[in-house]
């Protein structure tokens, strides 16, 4: 592999996350943006190029949106690129950002990632529907909520899993978020609370589910030579890896995310980590649900398959454990505006590295481990984030 | 977020503010239709979803049946050779009882899902669809089921020819 810089991040931004916010998404961008810039100390004219992430245009019902998000990203007459792989785009779009510096392309990319899902009403959900094949699903009426609670439930059969485990993850990321001053749905919770509320899609209740989201998120990249000029502390953005399974999803084992692990293979090769456990101080998988927290540490190889649930149970994942896993709050705390989403957990990285996160500041972190997902239980997206040493 | 940053930008709204007059929206339905060919592979599958029978097709490279049928194998990367007759059973692989409609509006009974392995096809090879005529409580996986199919004369060419999938009496 020809990687011609290393690639650093050595800013970041971000909005409160709510079910609803007045601001538009142009707005949403440029707070985001702006706050990022400010926190590198930059202004935009530093900026050589701008990766925009945002996810179904159907939500925000303007067609190629990033065209319209374009002025609040701060990409005017700029290199700009829309990226968009689902809800595995958050974590996609730094990606983007790493191939235009680390190809020499660039020096510094502005890396931008908005939602707004509060425009399609009564329910986001409707957005949806224009997800599925038109001719061997659609007929059937399906809501998404149906096929994550198919994939949860094959994981639940293969591998014997207590709904009581899973519920977990909501009470500690909920939990975690109550330290997150952009949270939507901190709570202190109870596994009880979780098991005792309404089921949407048996095996899915209500508080496995995150919410819809409005809200936008930024990082700034550097090249190493260009980021020293800016900062003592740079965040190495030292792994990258993506992976896109079958869109026949009825045709594969639902059990275990393969793609995630293709994806988690790729950035730990490259970021030169070789037992995944031991030197990944913290992760941030993807949580839309409960149980998608647990698959993907299983995918990203963190735990042995079926394993995740039980190091929940025993405390290893909590932000004080041996593995804090979503220490931000994740989407069940943060929210989930989709894009923007998985750029936060970038963005938490970003501030365990440097030691700002405050409150959620897990101790000794050296390197975090970041996962998106999205799409029809197809995509997996991954950064490895190291710590400047 | 910096523990040096204590504000954060953005204006929550409530739905109840949403209605009111002090916040200004504009609304737009649009009014698109489309529709789509069914193509070569899913052609077939549908005009012998009409006749009672589901049909799958046949990769030479790696032997897989495969259902919904498909003119190319996405993993050989070859074009599929052959059209291959499979049973109308099969196995509840994993299933899922919905509370939420298409709309995510909440109902009262629940729709039974289930991806179901197809008999005949390559194991593992299932379809979406949905389970009927049978307590949700007693659904499992590996549960063995049956089509239940549309009268002939109402059949249509779709995948609703099949109105659900019913446990197989033992």
């Amino acid at each position: 592999m020809n990687i011609r810089k290393r690639v650093a991040v050595i800013g970041a931004g971000i909005t409160l996350y709510r079910r609803r916010l007045k601001e538009s998404g142009k707005e949403l961008s440029f707070y985001a943006a702006n706050m990022a810039l400010e926190s590198a100390g930059m202004s935009r004219n530093e900026i050589d190029s701008v990766v925009m992430g945002t996810a179904p245009d159907a939500f925000d019902g303007i067609h190629m949106k990033s065209e319209n998000l374009l002025d609040g990203a701060g990409a005017t007459q700029k290199p700009y690129t829309h990226v968009y792989v689902g809800g595995g785009t958050g974590v996609f779009a730094p990606i983007g950002g790493w191939w235009h510096i680390a190809s020499g392309m660039h020096d510094t990319c502005l890396v931008v990632c908005e939602e707004k899902m509060s425009p399609c009403f009564p329910h986001p959900q409707t957005a949806f529907r224009s997800i599925w094949d038109p001719i061997i699903s659609r007929p059937l009426n399906p809501n998404l909520v149906w096929i994550f609670a198919l994939e949860m439930h094959r994981y639940m059969k293969v591998h014997g899993i207590p709904k009581e485990h899973i519920a977990q993850v909501a009470v500690k990321n909920k939990g975690n978020a109550l330290d997150h001053p952009s949270a939507q749905l901190a709570a202190k919770i109870t596994v009880d609370d979780v098991l005792n509320s309404e089921i949407m899609v048996y095996p899915v209740n209500r508080l496995d589910i995150s919410p819809p989201s409005d809200g936008a998120a930024a990082l700034i990249l550097a090249s190493e030579d260009v980021a020293r000029k800016y900062t003592d502390a740079p965040v190495w953005l030292d792994g990258v890896g993506w992976s896109l399974d079958s869109a026949y999803w009825t045709n594969r084992d639902l059990y275990f995310p393969q793609y995630v692990a293709k994806a988690a293979k790729m950035a730990y090769k490259m970021a030169k980590i070789n037992d995944p456990p031991q030197e990944v101080s913290f992760a941030e998988p993807y949580d839309p649900f409960t149980y998608k927290e647990l698959h993907h540490m299983e995918g990203l190889l963190l735990a042995e398959k079926g394993q995740a649930p039980k190091l929940t149970v025993e405390g290893v994942t909590a932000r004080d454990g041996d593995l804090p896993i979503c220490p931000s709050g994740g989407l069940l705390g943060v929210g989930n505006p989709i894009a923007a989403a998985g750029l936060m957990k970038c963005c938490e990285a970003f501030w365990q590295l440097r030691d700002e996160a405050g409150k959620r500041q897990v101790p000794k972190a050296e390197t975090g481990v970041c996962q998106a997902w999205g799409d029809l239980m197809q995509v997996g997206t991954v950064c490895v984030f190291k710590r400047d040493s | 977020m910096s523990k040096d940053m204590k504000e954060l930008p953005g204006t929550p709204v409530s739905g109840k503010e949403l209605k009111s007059d002090k916040i200004i929206t504009f609304e737009w339905r649009p009014n698109a239709k489309y529709a789509w060919s069914a193509g070569i592979a899913y052609g077939r599958y549908l005009d012998e979803l009409k006749e009672g029978r589901i049909i799958g097709r046949r990769c030479s490279r790696c032997k897989r049946i495969i259902v919904p049928p498909r003119m190319f194998c996405e993993q050989c990367f070859v074009a599929t050779d052959e059209w291959v007759y499979c049973k109308d059973t099969g196995t509840v692989n994993t299933f899922s009882l919905s509370y939420l409609d298409a709309d995510a509006n909440r109902i009262k009974e629940p729709i039974l899902v289930a991806v179901i392995d197809i008999d005949g096809a390559s194991p593992g090879v299932g379809i979406l669809h949905l389970l009927g005529n049978v307590d949700p409580k007693k659904i499992d996986v590996g549960m063995k089921v049956k089509a239940v199919w549309k009268p002939p004369e109402e059949r249509e060419g779709a995948v609703t020819d099949i109105l659900y999938w019913e446990p197989m009496e033992d």
